[in-house]
């Protein structure tokens, strides 16, 4: 599979995040000193034209704030976020504004992300005119019945109002509207989180199409790792704030070098009944992100924990071109790392194996 | 055997017959639209809009009503009880009660609707500053705070009491005791507004922030300040009333519910009839208007909307 990066790999990427930090003080019940809850602590990551990046993990690890920071809809605490190479994350609000373009977003809740008092067509109709896409009324019609069509829905939905569509319709306009600025990129926070099975899989097959006509990069954020593994082309999967590890697909899914993608990995329900797999259970809930545990942060869950992870933090290391992971146990000579690889691949998609 | 037979050459026409009763199903879906249905629907509403509107109509036409001159005196006929002549009686000092009642009704629904209209434009003007500018939110809502420590009503009186008497100050008075609950309600709403993804979804396609006001969080607000508008007009025709009552609102030379209530009062025992009537309208106009008002409310809440 050819790498969509391997083109261009001079110009600056689409969308590159460096370092990316969010923070706020909690403070309990008004008294005390206020506590720092890190959101998002140190998340790096690019995106090239064309592509698919998923980022996955449980509820409540900052993958959603990782897609609002970079839509500006939160102030970073740190770090840098470029589009093209100009960095965006410190502008104001009005210089801002033309460089929204080209990134777009798709939000989870299809029935509160649209108004409810303006009609489809008005919808639609607002971002060709910020963006000044077309000139005149009779345009601006012709390019809202055009974006209408790309997402497969008649162009009398135009003279319609949100709350006379289903959830799957609502979220073909939520993506008209994202495609309605001409993006290069859209970020799909949980975008096919909230609909049904069947729904799901129409609107996935419309972002493939689209991304396949228009050329789009696709930053999809989702817990969903079925979809995830039939959509994207390269993964990186987080845990409380930070990202532990990244790779493309093929890599991720079938030979997983951090325990907890491999727990992630395992926990996706595989429609067959007489395969059997052998499951990794994490025990107990994630940490707070307000008192992370030392070392490792997942060393309180990981099956396979050693002295070092509850002291040592452990550094996001490329294990090969393209595939980088935060464990210990990929610094061990001896062979824990072989009876853990054991029971990774074990945990991995059981498909290889049957192909 | 015959029984059959017949029967069954019957069962045609009747089956025919029958036919015809459905359309009695719609007939009944027919009754419940149009403004018969809204009043079986909104009884509370129509209620209170029929009685606002008698009292409307009352101060609009107060001369052709059969009034006479509401300050006219005559001091032969004082504090004569009801009669064809005076139908509510006269005061002591012989005007009439009828009159001064119908002519009153002006400067009650004036100062409600002025000061709910007055109070609902300056309150959402602070309200939506204090929702989207962060840095003066926390120093206008302490303002706010302040104001609303102090009851309306003796916000309304000293401010009064360093004015003139006169329907103007009325107004201006009981506008500013109003305007803090109005900015706290517009700002709370705008707050829950601006967190939905819609109005991020606006931000992030490039809308600007006075646009995004206009067009996805204004309207959204226009419900809740309905409801909040009939409330304060009610508010405000009983503390203009009140202040009239204590002196410190309409000068007596224009006749006020609340002043014509002030003149009976060390009579009240004696010729309760100087104190009742006025009552008993603005009793009723303050009823009419909150019943709008909790009728719009319902109407107006999606989950009630849902139901109907």
């Amino acid at each position: 599979m050819s790498d969509p990066r391997d083109r261009q790999s001079d110009a600056p990427p689409l969308l590159e995040v460096v370092g990316l930090k969010m923070q706020y003080a909690v403070s309990k019940a008004g008294f005390g000193k206020p506590q720092v809850l890190r959101a998002v602590d140190g998340v790096s990551f690019t995106l090239t034209r064309g592509e698919t990046l998923s980022i996955v993990g449980e509820s409540g690890c900052g993958k959603s704030s990782v897609a609002r920071l970079i839509m500006r809809l939160e102030e970073p605490t740190a770090g840098r976020i470029l589009i093209h190479g100009r960095r965006i994350d410190h502008l104001s609000a009005r210089a801002l504004r033309p460089m929204r373009r080209q990134v777009q977003i798709v939000f989870q809740d299809p029935f509160s992300s649209l108004n409810p008092r303006m009609k489809v067509r008005d919808i639609l109709a607002e971002p060709v005119r910020n963006f000044r896409l077309a000139a005149g009324a009779s345009a601006v019609r012709r390019r809202v019945a055009d974006l209408l069509a790309q997402v497969r829905l008649p162009a009398s939905a135009g003279e319609r109002f949100p709350h006379e569509f289903s959830g799957g319709q609502r979220q073909r306009i939520g993506i008209a509207r994202a495609l309605a600025a001409e993006p290069e990129a859209i970020v799909c926070d949980e975008a096919v989180s909230a609909l049904d099975l069947s729904v799901k899989a129409q609107i996935v097959n419309l972002l493939q199409d689209l991304q396949r006509d228009l050329g789009l990069a696709l930053l999809f954020i989702s817990h969903d790792l079925a979809i995830v593994e039939h959509i994207t082309h390269r993964v990186a999967v987080m845990y409380l704030g930070q990202s532990v590890e990244m790779a493309d697909r093929r890599t991720i899914f079938g030979g997983p070098r951090h325990p907890y993608t491999a727990a992630l990995l395992s926990a996706v329900p595989i429609p067959d009944p007489f395969v059997k797999r052998k499951r990794i259970l994490l025990s107990g809930d994630v940490p707070s992100p307000i008192n992370p545990p030392a070392g490792c942060r997942f060393h309180t869950r990981c099956p396979f924990v050693f002295d070092r992870c509850r002291t040592e933090i452990p550094a996001l290391r490329q294990l090969r071109e393209g595939h980088v992971a935060a464990c210990h146990l990929n610094d061990l000579p001896d062979q824990p790392l072989a009876r853990a690889a054991e029971i990774l691949g074990e945990a991995g998609r059981p498909i290889e194996v049957q192909s | 055997m015959e029984a059959p037979a017949g029967g069954a050459r019957e069962l045609a026409p009747v089956s025919t017959a029958t036919a015809p009763a459905l359309p009695d199903i719609f007939r009944v879906r027919i009754a419940s639209g149009g403004v018969l249905g809204f009043v079986r629907r909104h009884p509370a509403i129509a209620t209170g809009v029929v009685l606002l509107a008698i009292v409307v109509l009352a101060a609009i036409l107060a001369p052709l009503l059969w009034t006479v001159d509401p300050t006219a005196l005559a001091p032969a006929r004082r504090a004569r009880p009801p009669s064809a002549v005076n139908w509510f009686g006269t005061d002591m000092l012989g005007r009439d009660i009828y009159s001064r009642v119908v002519y009153g009704a002006r400067v009650s629904l004036i100062v409600g609707f002025s000061v709910a209209i007055l109070s609902v434009l300056f309150g959402l003007a602070i309200g939506l500053v204090a929702g989207f500018v962060r840095p003066l939110e926390s120093l206008i809502m302490r303002v706010m705070d302040g104001m609303m420590s102090i009851p309306p009503i003796l916000l309304a009186i000293t401010l009064m009491a360093l004015t003139r008497g006169s329907v103007g100050n009325v107004i201006l008075s009981i506008t500013i005791a109003e305007i803090p609950r109005v900015s706290r309600l517009v700002r709370s709403v705008v707050l829950a507004i601006r967190e939905r993804p819609y109005v991020e979804a606006a931000i992030t396609s490039g809308t600007s922030v006075p646009m995004t006001i206009w067009r996805h969080i204004l309207p959204n607000t226009l419900g809740p300040l309905t409801v909040q508008a009939t409330h304060i007009c009610a508010s405000a025709m009983i503390i203009e009333a009140a202040l009239s009552f204590i002196g410190a609102g309409t000068p007596p030379t224009t006749p006020s519910w609340g002043n014509i209530m002030a003149e009976g009062r060390a009579l009240w025992q004696v010729k309760p009839f100087i104190i009742l009537f006025p009552a008993l309208f603005l009793s009723a106009t303050v009823l009419a208007v909150n019943l709008v008002g909790d009728g719009l409310r319902d109407w107006l809440d999606p989950r009630a909307a849902k139901r109907v």
